[in-house]
């Protein structure tokens, strides 16, 4: 699996209230969600996202709330893939719950700015910024989140258990 | 080695005789709740299990909470959705308009947490549990559906961080203004993926709400969960509220933690975390300029007991919220509302010029019940101060003590009591 797109980036932690503003949070809609995705902290950022695009940010991306209408509404704005230095610890569960791709890299995160073209190999864990010409090696998962992710989520999994 | 308190409930849990920092491990558990936000999410979720049903009726609690009484149509429906669901699988503790509280007030106050429990909760403050001594932490809506359908979830072991509680506390310092303290001295990742216990003699002079309030902040450092020694208060505490048997776990003597610190308690003044970071902390004496206030909230899942309005109470008590000034109490619970008005509280808070309101989350988190506009200033005794947390993107929230909120609310400006001779 890999994901390529343009770099939106951001610096240390980028909380859950910016990423979707618990005033919409009246909705579950993952599209109606999406519309106002990073709209606190990047106005522009939803009418510049393309499909496959990726967020790069510093330290504890996701902090704050356990509201997982901030990785949907990022995956249904079309983000293929979060870099982080690191991320909060219920963002990153909820994530990966999700079948939202998201890896820590602080090499990444600090070697990729902004509009840089990026390429991410999820089996590898290889990040490559096309742009720069430069790599990075992200963590990779424990075996039993690759289970969860191969299954698209928790619950595929839990039903093939 | 040693294992941490918070080691050996998911020991525990897990059926294993031990565990270490790091090892993933599947652990059954004792309670498992939503709010009506979290919960329709979880509750779509849950369409995609092949098995229909929950694992324990007893075991689920749904709060609706943060937008209730209904503040549109949209929240309207997301607590039909609940309430359908809550009927349909005949779920006991199920809590609507009437007699619900702010979740995190609610359930140790209806006995439905004890010490040695493993909870999880699709809400971040999940973690205020830990002040009796159990296994609490926030997920996100899948984990709770996850939990609903199986009554069990995965954890990655954590590591901790010791804190050496030693001291008293001096007049109008709270718990609010230690948890300000250590977020302020740790970073808001200072605890990411760990354990915050906390110990030592100065525990013994902490109330339990006290308690609560310090535990249902450790998220705000990045904590996976905060946790308490059970002792004598916790075990009154208990007997009081919950027919539900408690189990005590210490940590072992050899435990191993990633840092420790001692903390003393009567060294701790009135602190103040400034826009838009918890970890933004000053005490009340490094604060030089005026910081005028527009509004002022007491309340919330950190600061909405029967403690927090006393406190607020003995403030307000023969003063006037500052002409300009709103200032908006918030009871977390029906029984702490009860409790308020039967002591005078009510009548403290509205001849002051304050408004009083039915239990909601409201305004914590921008929802509704005092929202501010572009370039206002609010003192609040909730746990966020996030840009554009209780409103427009360009207004400020500062966290604080039930104490200086109040005093603040009288003085217009970010003040403590010493400054209206208290």
């Amino acid at each position: 699996m890999k994901a390529y797109g343009k770099v939106f980036k951001y610096g240390d932690n980028v909380d859950t209230d910016v990423i979707i503003p618990a005033r919409y949070l009246n909705s579950s809609d993952p599209a109606e969600l999406a519309t106002h995705c990073m709209e606190d902290i990047d106005k522009e950022f939803i009418n510049k996202v393309q499909k496959g695009d990726i967020i790069v940010a510093e330290k504890n991306f996701g902090c704050g709330s356990s509201r997982e209408h901030a990785p949907i509404a990022i995956k249904a704005a079309g983000v293929s893939c979060v870099i982080a230095e690191t991320f909060a610890r219920i963002f990153y569960r909820n994530s990966i719950n999700i079948g939202l791709p998201i890896i820590e890299c602080p090499e990444a995160a600090k070697g990729i700015d902004a509009g840089d073209e990026v390429e991410v190999d999820f089996d590898s864990g290889i990040i490559y910024n096309r742009t720069k010409g430069t790599q990075f090696k992200g963590q990779a998962f424990p075996e039993f989140m690759q289970k969860i992710i191969k299954a698209e989520g928790l619950i595929n999994y839990i039903n093939q258990k | 080695m040693g294992m941490t308190m918070t080691q050996k409930i998911l020991a525990a849990a897990a059926g294993l005789p031990s565990v270490e920092a790091g090892q993933l491990i599947e652990a059954e558990l004792d309670l498992v709740l939503g709010n009506d936000i979290t919960s329709p999410v979880a509750i779509h979720e849950m369409d995609k299990f092949t098995k229909d049903g929950v694992f324990d009726k007893d075991k689920i609690a749904l709060v609706m909470d943060h937008f209730i009484p209904n503040k549109d149509i949209k929240s309207a429906e997301h607590c039909k959705c609940v309430r359908q669901f809550a009927a349909k699988h005949d779920i006991t503790n199920y809590f609507d308009v009437g007699q619900m509280g702010i979740e995190h007030a609610l359930l140790p106050e209806s006995g439905l947490t004890v010490a040695g429990d493993v909870i999880i909760g699709a809400d971040s403050h999940t973690c205020t549990y830990g002040a009796l001594g159990a296994f609490s932490t926030g997920v996100g809506s899948t984990d709770m559906a996850a939990g609903m359908a199986t009554g069990k979830a995965w954890f990655k072991v954590p590591s901790a961080i010791k804190f050496n509680l030693t001291g008293k506390p001096s007049k109008w310092v709270s718990g609010k203004d230690v948890i300000l303290h250590i977020i302020g001295l740790i970073g808001v990742d200072g605890a990411l993926y760990r354990s915050m216990e906390f110990t030592g003699d100065g525990v013994a002079n902490l109330s339990m709400d006290d308690r609560f309030t310090i535990a249902n902040m450790a998220i705000e450092a990045g904590g996976k969960n905060g946790i308490f020694p059970v002792d004598d208060l916790a075990v009154a505490y208990m007997k009081e509220h919950s027919k539900r048997e408690y189990k005590i776990f210490e940590a072992d003597e050899d435990a191993v933690y990633d840092e420790e610190y001692t903390i003393d308690l009567s060294a701790l003044k009135p602190t103040v975390a400034f826009p838009h970071l918890p970890e933004n902390t000053k005490t009340i004496d490094e604060i030089t300029e005026d910081v005028v206030i527009d509004q002022a909230v007491i309340g919330s899942c950190t600061n909405g007991r029967i403690d927090d309005l006393r406190c607020a109470a003995k403030i307000l008590e023969g003063r006037k919220v500052k002409k300009g000034v709103r200032c908006i109490v918030i009871p977390a619970t029906q029984k702490v509302y009860l409790q308020a008005m039967e002591e005078g509280l009510l009548k403290t808070f509205i001849e002051a010029g304050a408004v009083v309101s039915t239990p909601t989350c409201g305004p914590c988190l921008g929802g509704y019940m005092g929202i501010l506009a572009e370039g206002e200033r609010c003192i609040s005794t909730t746990n966020r101060n996030f840009v554009g947390r209780m409103g427009h993107v360009k207004s400020e929230v500062y966290l604080a003590s039930p104490a200086v909120a109040a005093a603040s609310a009288v003085t217009g400006k970010i003040s403590a009591p010493a400054e209206l001779g208290l």
